[in-house]
């Protein structure tokens, strides 16, 4: 049992240096320094930027960070978090400012919000613009394989199709299946009328055996090692899929689809709304942006930077869509009364055999 | 039993962390979302055959995956038991080191390795066998859950069968049992304990596991986990999340009564 | 001919064990950030890795947090399994097997909101001091269930003789029980931390600001995909463990001789 003993006094001394550690980088951020509670997506940051932030600013940043809009909810709601700024998406937006836990951005204070491009303010989750400045934005579209799809590829429709039957990916979220249904079947996806629904929950059903998985992240990596030959992505990822795969192309049907926002946010109760709006404006100057917006891969709302970029990621449609294409796309509104009718429609998608 | 210093210390632990815990679920549970005023719609809604059907496919996947990690795992937990002191120690900890790895990291591994093009299917055409598809159906859940859980099933057997009463083995081979019998009548039985409690600590987390199915299973349907984390969270409410595992932890636990007759030992009283 | 069917078993189970594990330590050196393709090799992950303030914060939370709610859990778990099977009726102990049972049996978001609840209401802030309860809370059920089949396999009136011959209940539990029940709670000690280490549902509801273990950081980047400094943590982790593991043998061994 020596030996057993010794590996286990081995671990507690690790585990109480840990502890001592980690207990002295507590201690030594309790001094008058300004400090920031920065709520985001996991790696949705270049930490290059958080770096350089302190260091102009002196504000030290406590960044912490969620897996989904919902689990975020839940720790914002309840009060068991003393966030400062978060990342949400639109229609969480609308949830949470909703329930009264946004605090109003008094814009004087964030001069680079005049940068913001015109087509990404006065969205519905805010309409007059006091709450949120986007941080970044994208769609909902098909990412297909061009060797195994040699037909264009511009309607949902081509994901009913028997020809793809077990190469198609969904996504498995309720919300964002369902909404592309309905946008095929020329419905808002926003809808919370039950005949709608239940159409389009046939359709999903209908569907069923021609998919082969319903993923969320996974299906980048499948796409790209050519295991599917279509499948539901948000646009970042597709331009994270083509980049490492070159067969891989991007459409957004003709129907119209998602279009969505994650946005930075005040939280209500806020102990440091200065800081958060200076890491606001900050986070917003050109520059800074630009450099955010290479690391992330995603799209960014300050035409500024878009014009800063390669041309061949201006020309992306999975990055920066001509307007032509977004003429039908929709955002999300919060739907919180509405769920029920959606979860039911995907349950019976779920369960059917 | 007078001596019971140690019983209400547990009692009033149980009672701070696990019963007012369960009160707040169960008041969720029996009560409407809105209002706040008692209802029994929540449980209504639960015992749907639809989520019935779920809950069935949980408990005989998980159920299956247990049997799985028994049949696995008791020859290993038998091998430990038998090798040298050093050997052992050393197997213990191999078996449990995997998974200090993140369980998602491990999960995603074995997505890697059992799609269409993967580790697996070069491995089987490399030997001349035809390649397997079993990524996002039941056997890769099944895969998954014997991979996760069966640690849990192998120590507690091997820790029973350890320091076992090794004069019982040799009474029955002096009374000419073959190892077979003497398995079968002596060591098994004498492990039982072990076994009921690996039984539990895979049976139980394997009903409710919901990130195996989702990523193994491909999200083609829903497990009690899966349903429950969605009604908590993408839905959003959490009254009918409780009512469901309620639900669900009342049909375990009464099932359970079932198994614990054949808990001849009796003073485990393990179920109730 | 039985020993080569025990070490062939042994490589299979082994091998179906570190099979993931392995594949995990090849995609550390890959130079693509994506799972399916190999754009060569790199050791750029483990240099990113040492810079990265987040990861090693976490790493330093997770092993605290881990090795302390272990080793309180297995403390009291051990207690609770030794009330259970000695100072309970009955009745009183099938009740209390069950409650023990709701833990295990409660999906871990369950378990997580309900806690977190708990915390809020009762005031206490949500951060180390609540992560690492919570996983005391988890753990101790798990050490109950391993102890419990040793004390069912112990020979009670050993302990009922000690104390008839005048012995304190804290003697005997140390001097005749516990040594007969160590190979349970090792295996529950070595479980709690297990489950400690890769628990994320409810680490994220019961932590605070600030506090963050790995499973939170890597659970986190499942939307924009798991960044390979991650797999690179991993792979040094595990060498680590695994040289830890082999040195304490090989000193065992030296000793012997």
């Amino acid at each position: 049992m020596n030996g057993m003993r010794k590996a286990f006094v081995l671990l507690l001394l690790c585990g109480v240096l840990a502890a001592l550690l980690a207990g002295c980088g507590g201690g030594g951020q309790k001094s008058a320094k300004r400090e920031l509670k920065v709520y985001n997506w996991g790696d949705y940051i270049d930490p290059e930027i958080l770096k350089s932030f302190e260091k102009e600013t002196g504000i030290h940043v406590i960044y912490d960070t969620f897996a989904t809009n919902e689990d975020m909810y839940v720790k914002v709601k309840s009060g068991g978090s003393d966030y400062d700024v978060a990342i949400p998406s639109d229609y969480m937006i609308s949830r949470l400012l909703r329930d009264g836990l946004l605090e109003k951005i008094d814009f004087s204070k964030v001069p680079n919000y005049s940068k913001i491009g015109a087509k990404y303010k006065n969205l519905d989750f805010d309409p007059k613009n006091e709450y949120s400045v986007p941080y970044m934005w994208g769609t909902v579209g098909i990412a297909y394989n061009k060797k195994m799809v040699t037909e264009p590829v511009d309607s949902w429709g081509i994901l009913w199709d028997a020809k793809y039957a077990k190469q198609i990916f969904m996504l498995d979220s309720p919300r964002d299946s369902i909404g592309i249904t309905l946008k095929y079947l020329g419905y808002s996806l926003n809808t919370g009328n039950e005949v709608e629904l239940a159409v389009a929950g046939k359709k999903l059903v209908e569907q069923k055996p021609l998919v082969l998985a319903y993923l969320v992240d996974e299906a980048k990596d499948k796409m790209i090692a050519g295991e599917g030959a279509l499948a539901v992505v948000w646009s970042g990822d597709a331009m994270f899929m083509m980049e490492k795969n070159k067969d891989i192309a991007y459409a957004i049907p003709k129907e119209g689809t998602n279009l969505w926002f994650d946005s930075m946010v005040i939280l209500k109760g806020t102990k440091h709304k200065a800081e958060a709006e200076e890491f606001i404006n900050y986070m917003t100057r050109p520059d800074v942006a630009k450099k955010n917006v290479e690391y992330i891969g995603y799209a960014s709302p300050i035409p500024e930077v878009e014009s800063k970029l390669p041309e061949d990621v201006r020309k992306n449609i999975a990055a920066y869509p001509d307007a032509e294409l977004l003429k039908n796309a929709e955002v999300f509104n919060d739907l919180t009364e509405n769920m029920p009718k959606y979860d039911k429609v995907w349950t019976e998608v779920k369960v059917a055999q | 039993m007078g001596r019971r210093f140690l019983a209400y210390p547990y009692h009033l632990w149980t009672a701070l962390f696990t019963v007012i815990p369960l009160a707040l679920i169960v008041y969720f549970a029996f009560t409407d979302r809105y209002t706040a005023a008692f209802t029994l719609d929540n449980l209504r809604q639960a015992a749907q055959p639809v989520y019935l059907g779920v809950l069935w496919h949980s408990v005989w996947l998980a159920g299956v995956s247990t049997f799985l990690c028994l049949l696995a795992g008791y020859p290993m937990a038998m091998i430990l038991a038998k090798s040298g002191v050093r050997y052992r120690r050393m197997l213990a900890m191999l078996i449990v080191v995997p998974m200090w790895m993140n369980f998602l990291l491990r999960t995603y591994a074995w997505m890697t390795l059992l799609e269409k093009n993967g580790a697996v299917n070069a491995l089987l055409a490399f030997l001349g066998l035809p390649p397997i598809h079993i990524l996002y159906t039941d056997y890769a859940v099944l895969l998954g859950m014997v991979y996760n859980f069966l640690p849990f099933m192998i120590l507690p057997i091997y820790s029973v069968l350890m320091k076992m009463d090794k004069s019982l083995l040799e009474a029955a081979e002096d009374l000419g049992a073959d190892a077979w019998t003497s398995f079968r009548r002596v060591t098994f039985p004498l492990s039982l304990p072990g076994v009921y409690a690996g039984t539990i600590m895979v049976f139980m987390p394997a009903v409710t596991t919901f990130v195996i199915s989702r990523l193994l299973g491909g999200g083609q349907y829903m497990l009690a986990g899966n349903v429950i984390e969605q009604q908590f969270l993408a839905i959003g409410n959490w009254n009918f999340g409780s009512a469901l595992s309620v639900l669900m932890m009342v049909l375990i636990l009464l099932s359970m009564v079932g198994l614990s007759r054949y808990d001849k030992d009796g003073s485990g009283g393990y179920f109730l | 001919m039985m020993r080569f069917l025990r070490h062939s078993y042994t490589a299979i189970i082994l091998g179906f064990l570190y099979l993931p594990i392995f594949i995990l330590i090849v995609f550390s050196f890959n130079a693509s950030k994506s799972r399916a393709v190999w754009e060569g090799f790199t050791l750029r992950w483990y240099e990113e890795l040492l810079e990265s303030e987040a990861i090693l914060d976490a790493l330093s939370y997770t092993l605290s947090v881990a090795v302390i709610s272990s080793l309180v859990a297995t403390v009291i778990g051990t207690l609770a399994a030794f009330a259970i099977y000695r100072e309970m009726r009955p009745f009183e102990r099938k009740l209390s097997m069950n409650l023990t049972y709701v833990p295990l049996l409660n999906p871990d978001i369950v378990t997580g909101i309900s806690l977190m609840l708990l915390f809020i209401f009762v005031g206490m802030k949500l951060g180390f001091a609540s992560l690492l309860l919570s996983h005391v809370i988890f753990n101790v059920p798990y050490v109950i269930l391993t102890v419990l089949p040793k004390l069912r396999q112990f020979d009670r009136n050993l302990y009922d003789a000690a104390l008839d011959l005048g012995a304190s209940p804290a003697y005997a539990f140390r001097r005749i029980v516990l040594p007969e029940i160590l190979p349970g709670i090792l295996t529950g000690a070595l479980f709690a931390f297990t489950l400690s280490v890769d628990d994320f549902v409810i680490s994220f509801f019961t932590t605070g600001s600030g506090v963050n273990n790995l499973s939170i950081l890597i659970y986190s980047m499942a939307r924009r995909g798991i960044h390979p400094t991650i797999n690179a943590l991993s792979t040094l982790l595990f060498l680590t463990v695994l040289a830890l593991l082999i040195a304490v043998n090989m000193k065992r061994g030296e000793r012997k001789k």
